[in-house]
C-alpha cells in the first residue's frame, strides 16, 4: 500500500496554477489551497493574540501600571480573546486540516460545494479584518471582553458595533464550511466508505459540522441584537427599559458553550488519527470513539447555563445544568482511555506528533478535571470568574486545541508540503512548551482560588510572587512556540523531499503523492476495509516500518 | 443525475387542496381570536401554526416525499430547536 | 444560493478508468441531492436564526403578558391577515411554479412564478404602510412617545420590529433569488431535466412563509 504510489497524472496542487501570482490562491477553489490560505491567516491572527497575551502578562508583573493604563489593558484582553476564540481556535483544526483532509480522507477530488468554500475564506478574512479597523476608528478599541455581556457592551462609548458585524461574519464562515462538510460526508463518499470506514476524524468533524450549523445561528441573532439595541435603543437587552441581560447570556452561551466543542472536538479527532499511526495498531474501540464525538456535540448543546452559576438563575435550574454539564465528562472520559489503551502494547514510535499529543492528554485532563470543579455548584461559586476560570479554559483551549493544532500541522506537513521538518529542534521545543505552559497557566489556578479575579488590572500585593512566575512562563512558552514555528518555516523553504507516506500511516491521504495532486486522486479508491488497518503494512515490514 | 430527478410529482389539485387547507385555518385562527378563551388561546393559535407548518413542510416543501435522510436532518433540527426552548423555559418557570 | 446549486461529485460514477485526464478543472456534474441537502441545513441556520428571536419572545412575553396583550391592540389585525393570505397564496404558486418545469410546462412556470413576485412585493407594500402607520402614530424605536410607554410595550415593539423587520429582509432576498430564477427560467439554464435551483429558492420562499405562520399569531392575535 505505502510503495504503491503511483506517479500522478496531475501535477501536485502547489504546482498547479488556473491563475497567476496571488490570483492562484485566491482564486482557487481547490480545497487544499484553501485550507493553506486559512493556516497562513489564522497563524497571523494567532501571533497577533500572542503579543497581546505576551503584553498583557507584562502588566501583571506589578500590582498597578507596569507599561499600559487600565483601559488599554481592558482592550487587550477583550482584543485576545476575540483574535484567539473567532480567528483562531474556531475556525482552527476544521478550517485548516479539515478542508485539506476531509476530501482526501474519504475518497473525494474535493467538497461538496468549492465556490462557497472559498466564499467561507473570504468571510473570515472580511470579519477579521472588521475587528482588526475597528481598533483604529473614534472611540477606541472595544473593552468589553470577548463575551460581549450587555448591558456593557450596549453602554460602553468604545468602537461594539464593527468587531460584533465582524463576529457576526465570521459565524456565517463557519456555518459555511459546517454545511458544506456535512454534505461532503453523505455525498462524496468513495465507493466502500461505509459510515463505519470512515477515519475518527472525519467523524469528530461530522460531529463538529452539525454544532456550528445549529448553533452558530443563535449567537448570529444576539450579536444583531445588541447591535439593534445600540443603534435603535428597542429595549430588548437594555435593563433601563425592562430588557433583561440574564437572557442575553443564555442565548449568547448556547452557542458559545457547543463552540467549545467546535474547539476540541476536531482535535480529538486529530489524536485518533495520530495514535494509531505511531502505535502501528488499529484504534481501540473505534464505534465507541466515534459515538462519543456525536454524544460530546449531543450533550454539549445543552450544558450552557453552566457559565452563568452565579448569574441569577434558581435553585433548580442551576442543578439540572451541574448534572447534564457532569455527563459530558462521560463521553470525553471514554475518549481519553480508548487513547490510552490504544498506546497499550502498541509498537510505538516517539516522533514529534505523539509527543504533542502526550502533552494534550496530561494537559486536556488537567483541563477536563478542574472543569469538574466548575462544574459543581459550590466549588463554581467560589472560584466563578477568577484566574481559576482562565487557567481551566487555557488548559482546555490551548492545551487541547491549539496543542493538537500544531500536533496536527507536524502529523501532516510532510503531505501537505512535500517536505521534511527538522524532527530533532521539533522534539526539542516541546518541553519548552510544556514547561512555559505550566508555569504559565497552574500559577493561575493557584491564584484563582486565592481569590484573584479575572480581567483586573491591578491585584493585591501578596498574589506578586505567582504573577511573576507565571509572567517568566509565559516567556518561555513564547520562545518554544518561536523554535516551533521557527523550525517548520524553515523546512518549508530548506526541507528535504518527503515521502509519501513517512509515518506509515494507513489512512487514504498517505496513499497519495506528497503533496498530492490537484484532484487528490486518479482514479477514486475502492475502500474495503476500516480505515486503521494495519496487518498489511505489518507483514511487509515485519512490524517495524 | 437524471435518476436523482425521478422524483414524485406532486398533482397540482393537491397543492391547491393544502392550500384551501392553509387559507381555512388562517380564517379560523383569526375566529377563534376574536372568541374569549382566556389562556387557552395562546396554545390553540400555536396548535393551528404547527399544523399550518406541517403542510406546508409535508407538501410545499415536499418533505413528506423526499428520502429518509431529510425527514432526520429536519428531525435533529427541531428537537435542538425544541430542546433549547424547553431548557430556556425552565430557568424562567423555576425564577 | 448560487453557490449552493453547483456541486462537483466525484467522477467515479460516471467514467473510470478509460478517459485519461486532462489538466483541466475539474469534472464537474450537477448533485441535486447534494445540493438539496445543502439548502436544507442552510434552512435549519435560517430556523436557528429566527429560534432565538422567538426564544426572547417566550422569555418576554412570560414576563409582562399584560402589556403584550396591550401593545398588541394597536396592531392592525386586518392587514395581518391580508398579509398571511398573500404569502400563503404565494407559497402555493411557487410549489405550482415547480410542478409546472417538473411537466416542461415553462409557460405556467414562469407565470407561477411571477406570480410569487408579485405576491411578495404586495406583502412588502403593506408591511410598509402598516409600519408607516406606527410611526405616524409616534410609535417608533427610541420616539420619546414609545419610551414613555410601560416598559413591556417598548418590549413588545421591540420585538415586533425585530422579528417582522428580519422576516422582511427575507422576503425582500427571497423576492431577489426568484427574480434571479425567472431570468433561469426564460433562458431555458433552468428546466424540467435540471431544476434544482428553482426548487431550492422554493425551500427558501417556503421557510419564508414558515416563519411569519408563526409570527401572525404571535404578534397579530392577542387579546
Amino acid at each position: 500500500m505505502a510503495n504503491g504510489v503511483i506517479a500522478a497524472k496531475f501535477e501536485n496542487y502547489l504546482e498547479y496554477k488556473k491563475h497567476k501570482g496571488i490570483f492562484a490562491w485566491i482564486l482557487s477553489t481547490d480545497h487544499k489551497r484553501i485550507g493553506l490560505l486559512y493556516l497562513v491567516s489564522m497563524v497571523v491572527f494567532f501571533w497577533v493574540g500572542v503579543t497581546l497575551g505576551f503584553l498583557m502578562k507584562i502588566e501583571m508583573l506589578t500590582p498597578g501600571k507596569t507599561i499600559v493604563d487600565a483601559q488599554t489593558y481592558n482592550s487587550f484582553f477583550t482584543l485576545h480573546g476575540i483574535i484567539m476564540i473567532f480567528l483562531f481556535i474556531i475556525p482552527g483544526i476544521p478550517a485548516v486540516f479539515g478542508n485539506f483532509f476531509l476530501p482526501i480522507q474519504i475518497g473525494a477530488r474535493d467538497v461538496a460545494f468549492p465556490r462557497l468554500n472559498l466564499l467561507s475564506w473570504y468571510l473570515y478574512v472580511i470579519g477579521g479584518l472588521f475587528a482588526i479597523i475597528s481598533l483604529f476608528l473614534q472611540g477606541g478599541p472595544i473593552d468589553v471582553g470577548w463575551t460581549f455581556y450587555v448591558p456593557y457592551s450596549i453602554r460602553t462609548t468604545t468602537n461594539v458595533i464593527l468587531p460584533l458585524f465582524g463576529a457576526f461574519i465570521l459565524g456565517f464562515s463557519s456555518i459555511l464550511t459546517g454545511l458544506n462538510f456535512i454534505t461532503t460526508v453523505h455525498r462524496l463518499r468513495a465507493p466502500g466508505m461505509t459510515f463505519f470506514r470512515m477515519p475518527l476524524f472525519v467523524w469528530a468533524l461530522y460531529a463538529t459540522a452539525w454544532i456550528q450549523v445549529v448553533a452558530t445561528p443563535v449567537v448570529g441573532i444576539t450579536i444583531v441584537m445588541v447591535i439593534v439595541e445600540r443603534a435603535f435603543q428597542i429595549g430588548i437587552f437594555d435593563p433601563a427599559i425592562g430588557g433583561d441581560p440574564l437572557l442575553f447570556q443564555h442565548l449568547f452561551w448556547i452557542y458559545s458553550h457547543p463552540a467549545v466543542y467546535i474547539m476540541i472536538l476536531p482535535a480529538m479527532g486529530v489524536v485518533s488519527e495520530i495514535i494509531p499511526t505511531f502505535a502501528r495498531r488499529t484504534i481501540f474501540g473505534y464505534k465507541v470513539i466515534a459515538f462519543s464525538s456525536l454524544a460530546i456535540a449531543l450533550i454539549g448543546y445543552f450544558v450552557w447555563a453552566h457559565h452563568m452559576f452565579s448569574s441569577g438563575m434558581s435553585n433548580t435550574s442551576r442543578a439540572v445544568f451541574s448534572l447534564l454539564t457532569f455527563l459530558v465528562a462521560v463521553p470525553s472520559g471514554v475518549k481519553v482511555f480508548n487513547w490510552v489503551a490504544t498506546l497499550y502494547k502498541g509498537s510505538i514510535d516517539l516522533r514529534a506528533p505523539l509527543i504533542y499529543v502526550m502533552m494534550f492528554i496530561f494537559l486536556f485532563s488537567i483541563g477536563g478535571l478542574t472543569g469538574l470543579v466548575l462544574g459543581s455548584l459550590s466549588t463554581d461559586v467560589h472560584v466563578t470568574d477568577t484566574y481559576f476560570v482562565v487557567a481551566h479554559f487555557h488548559y482546555v483551549m490551548f492545551g487541547g486545541a491549539a496543542i493538537i493544532l500544531f500536533a496536527a500541522l507536524h502529523y501532516w506537513f510532510p503531505k501537505m508540503f512535500g517536505k521534511m521538518y527538522n524532527e530533532k529542534i521539533a522534539i526539542w521545543a516541546t518541553p519548552f512548551i510544556f514547561i512555559g505552559f505550566n508555569m504559565l497557566y497552574f500559577t493561575m489556578f493557584i491564584l484563582g482560588y486565592k481569590g484573584m479575579p479575572r480581567r483586573y488590572w491591578s491585584y493585591l500585593p501578596e498574589y506578586q510572587t505567582l504573577h511573576i512566575v507565571s509572567t517568566v512562563g509565559s516567556w518561555i512558552l513564547i520562545l518554544g512556540l518561536a523554535i516551533m514555528f521557527g523550525n517548520l518555516i524553515y523546512a518549508l523553504f530548506k526541507g528535504k523531499p518527503a515521502d509519501s507516506n513517512p509515518w506509515g500511516g494507513v489512512t487514504l491521504e498517505w496513499q497519495i503523492p506528497s503533496p498530492p495532486p490537484v484532484e487528490n486522486f486518479d482514479e477514486i479508491p475502492v475502500v474495503n476495509h476500516g480505515p486503521y488497518d494495519f496487518t498489511k503494512i505489518n507483514e511487509s515490514t515485519n512490524g517495524r516500518y | 443525475m437524471e435518476k436523482q430527478h425521478k422524483e414524485h410529482m406532486i398533482p397540482y389539485g393537491t397543492y391547491v387542496l393544502v392550500w384551501l387547507s392553509l387559507i381555512s385555518l388562517t380564517v379560523l385562527t383569526v375566529t377563534i381570536a376574536g372568541i374569549e378563551i382566556g389562556r387557552l388561546a395562546l396554545f390553540v393559535a400555536l396548535a393551528i401554526a404547527a399544523i399550518k407548518s406541517t403542510l406546508v413542510i409535508s407538501y410545499f416543501m415536499h418533505i413528506k416525499f423526499d428520502d429518509l435522510i431529510f425527514k432526520f436532518f429536519l428531525l435533529v433540527a427541531l428537537v435542538t430547536l425544541a430542546s433549547i426552548f424547553i431548557l430556556t423555559a425552565t430557568v424562567f418557570f423555576f425564577r | 444560493m448560487e453557490d449552493i446549486n453547483s456541486t462537483v461529485i466525484s467522477s467515479t460514477q460516471t467514467d473510470t478508468k478509460s478517459e485519461p485526464h486532462h489538466l483541466s478543472i475539474p469534472h464537474q456534474h450537477k448533485d441535486a441531492i447534494g445540493a438539496k441537502i445543502g439548502m436544507w441545513l442552510f434552512l435549519f441556520t435560517e430556523l436557528l436564526l429566527f429560534g432565538g428571536l422567538f426564544l426572547l419572545y417566550m422569555a418576554y412575553r412570560l414576563q409582562y403578558s399584560k402589556d403584550f396583550v396591550i401593545a398588541a391592540s394597536e396592531l392592525n389585525l386586518f392587514l395581518g391577515t391580508i398579509n398571511t393570505i398573500i404569502l400563503l397564496t404565494s407559497s402555493l404558486t411557487m410549489a405550482l411554479s415547480i410542478a409546472a418545469i417538473q411537466r416542461e410546462k415553462k409557460k405556467l412556470s414562469i407565470f407561477s412564478l411571477l406570480s410569487t413576485i408579485g405576491f411578495a412585493l404586495t406583502f412588502l407594500v403593506i408591511k410598509y404602510f402598516e409600519w408607516s402607520a406606527k410611526f405616524q402614530h409616534g410609535i417608533a424605536p427610541k420616539s420619546p412617545e414609545l419610551l414613555s410607554k410601560p416598559n413591556g410595550e417598548i418590549i413588545f415593539y421591540g420585538m415586533y420590529y425585530s422579528m417582522t423587520g428580519l422576516h422582511a429582509l427575507h422576503v425582500i432576498i427571497g423576492a431577489i433569488v426568484l427574480s434571479f430564477m425567472f431570468v433561469f427560467l426564460v433562458r431555458n439554464k433552468i428546466s424540467s431535466k435540471d431544476y434544482i435551483k428553482l426548487e431550492n429558492s422554493g425551500l427558501y420562499w417556503h421557510l419564508v412563509d414558515l416563519i411569519w405562520i408563526f409570527l401572525f399569531p404571535l404578534f397579530y392575535l392577542l387579546h
